[in-house]
């Protein structure tokens, strides 16, 4: 039997998380038996139910930088000092 | 809880006791069912049968002025009105309880959709309700029935379903007979009417009935 | 940089470091992580058995479905973790085999008898409380996919604990023959029950502690599990069948009878007075429905 990846959603709005794997024959099968595991106490609004053959899953999403990225990271924006300073040049009240 | 119930109290008792008695048949299978997934699917359905034979149970209550356990459980085995076909004991066997899944959610479609235009408000409420439950059913019922027909097990689902047609029939009545016959794609045959009971039904009903009758009008 | 020798992965799992399925692991780590949740999914899968005897016994609507609800959901449970000890390697089907054949082990209290309806209720309660116990110290287990249906599971067993205490109230309220139910079961549970969290082997000898498996050392969950219920057993007038039973108030720690370790190494290891006779009823069942799975598994190839 093949195995499926059940992925549910909790509320509306929420991102769909991993709940679990479940194995069926077909996707009919499939799709009733996600229903019972994920959802016969009425804990989740919907779900994703995908062959696990059809998911990619990749081991390191980035590549280490070679060269400084700061740009793309909140440390890359030390404000603090610059904020003084304009604040000191309007005459308006640090916060 | 006699034989004088009237007629429209009788239909609902029909009813309860074959939602009440194919739950308690399929129930069995819970925790040895083919595989895992399955166990926890037919489990669920043999809950919602319950849950449909009690909500029939709580309307012939008030009309009776009794309880829905009382119904369930406090009459005499010859006293319940099921259909021979939810009665048999069918747990060894994979095949004909599919068969009888598939057979009983065909005919209990046709039943529940009659009954939803019943002049009787609360019958009718009822039946809308419960057939957009049913309809869970009758995807599990056909989704095997689709699977076993294609398989290399065909013939052993064949001669199930060909065993059970007669009980299937004796369901429904009337008019529904024939419509049932055209649902199933099956010729009519002398059905297995409701009324005489078949030979596994008192050991069932032995079983339970039997915490309840340690304390006659105990709670439990 | 994720742990690529056995020294490195043991610091990192310590140190509360998780592991992914596919995530390089130690074949000793692999091997006791199989061994310990295949046990998991034996019990719950063998836990159905006595429980599921009451099904068709059940007194009212109610019970009946949430006896079923709750027997369905501890095949849930092992079909979650089989799921997840056929991910790291060894097929269900295997599992299954392995079980039938005694090759494996499940838990010492599904190796009895459930004699009464009052079993129903205790074994709900009492059981259910003492496993949710070791369930929920698994949430942090070292091996995260298991870690996680953890969270499923605790959650589903909190209404089982529900369901039994309720069961348990209803008698204890009802005739006297009714609470006499309740009361024998009791006694009888009372020794399965002293020894289900095993010897109490201090936490650093422990094995699958120092692979942070487990987190929790067996007499920390027992005391936990007197200390959570013997107050509430105590305060519907029930007894337990232990003289020695009383909490020190001033450390805090219960003192008991020693269980009878040697009983419940022979009824793990296969020798409890149901085992043979459950096995053989799972041995049956798999040859009955053997050719649904063919059919099934040669269909979806």
């Amino acid at each position: 039997m093949a195995v499926w990846e059940v992925f549910r959603q909790e509320r509306e709005g929420a991102p769909f998380q991993h709940g679990g794997s479940l194995e069926a024959p077909d996707l009919a099968f499939a799709e009733a038996y996600a229903k019972e595991f994920y959802g016969r106490r009425a804990e989740s609004l919907a779900l994703w139910v995908v062959p696990r053959d059809s998911v990619l899953e990749i081991d390191e999403p980035y590549v280490a930088p070679v060269f400084d990225r700061d740009y793309r990271r909140v440390d890359g924006y030390s404000i603090k000092v610059k904020l003084k300073e304009a604040r000191e040049r309007a005459g308006t009240p640090a916060h | 809880m006699s034989a004088q119930a009237p007629p429209r109290t009788e239909l609902l008792l029909q009813l309860a006791d074959d939602e009440l008695v194919l739950g308690w048949r399929d129930s069995e299978w819970t925790g040895i069912a083919p595989f895992l997934e399955e166990d926890v699917a037919f489990s669920s359905i043999a809950q919602t049968e319950i849950g449909h034979a009690r909500a029939f149970y709580e309307l012939a209550a008030a009309e009776l002025d009794t309880t829905a356990d009382e119904l369930a459980f406090d009459r005499r085995p010859e006293e319940y009105r099921c259909a021979p076909l939810v009665e048999l004991n069918l747990v060894h066997d994979w095949a004909k309880s599919v068969a009888r899944r598939w057979l009983y959610e065909t005919a209990d479609a046709i039943r529940v959709d009659s009954l939803k235009a019943s002049d009787w408000p609360e019958l009718a409420g009822l039946a809308a309700k419960i057939e957009r439950e049913e309809a869970y059913h009758a995807l599990h019922a056909g989704m095997w029935h689709d699977r076993l027909t294609r398989s290399t097990a065909r013939e052993r689902f064949a001669t199930a379903v060909d065993e059970l047609w007669p009980y299937a029939l004796g369901l429904v009545e009337g008019d529904q007979r024939r419509i049932l016959c055209e649902a199933a794609g099956r010729e009519d045959v002398p059905a297995v009417e409701r009324g005489a009971h078949v030979e596994d039904w008192p050991a069932l009903w032995e079983e339970m009935t039997m915490v309840r009758r340690t304390v006659p009008g105990g709670s439990w | 940089m994720a742990p690529r020798t056995e020294q490195e992965f043991k610091k990192h799992v310590q140190a509360g470091g998780q592991v992914e399925t596919n995530d390089w692991m130690p074949d000793e780590y692999r091997a006791k992580l199989i061994k310990f949740i295949e046990m998991h999914g034996n019990s719950e899968l063998m836990g159905v058995l006595p429980e599921r005897e009451w099904i068709l016994r059940a007194p009212t609507l109610q019970r009946k479905l949430a006896l079923t609800a709750k027997v369905q959901d501890e095949v849930g449970h092992a079909q979650l973790i089989y799921r997840v000890v056929e991910d790291l390697g060894k097929p269900r089907e295997q599992s299954l085999e392995d079980l039938i054949a005694g090759k494996s082990k499940f838990h010492n209290v599904f190796h009895y008898p459930t004699k009464t309806w009052g079993d129903v209720g205790v074994i709900a309660w009492l059981v259910d409380a003492a496993a949710i116990i070791s369930q929920k110290a698994l949430l942090k287990c070292s091996y995260a996919p298991y870690a996680r249906i953890m969270k499923k599971i605790c959650w589903e067993e909190s209404f089982h604990i529900l369901h039994g205490r309720d069961v348990v109230l209803a008698l204890v309220t009802g005739t006297e023959e009714q609470r006499e139910l309740v009361q024998e079961a009791l006694d009888r549970w009372w020794a399965p029950l002293m020894m289900f969290h095993g010897n109490p082997i201090p936490a650093e000898d422990d094995p699958m502690v120092e692979w942070r498996i487990k987190s929790q050392a067996n007499e920390d969950a027992r005391q936990q599990f007197l200390d959570g219920y013997v107050p509430q057993i105590w305060e519907l007038g029930l007894t337990e069948p232990d003289p020695e039973l009383r909490k020190d108030e001033q450390t805090g720690v219960w003192h008991y009878t020693e269980p009878d370790y040697t009983e419940l190494k022979h009824v793990v290891t296969g020798h409890g007075p149901r085992t043979a006779e459950r096995l053989e009823l799972r041995r049956i069942s798999r040859e009955e429905t053997a050719w649904v799975r063919d059919v099934v598994l040669a269909d979806a190839a």
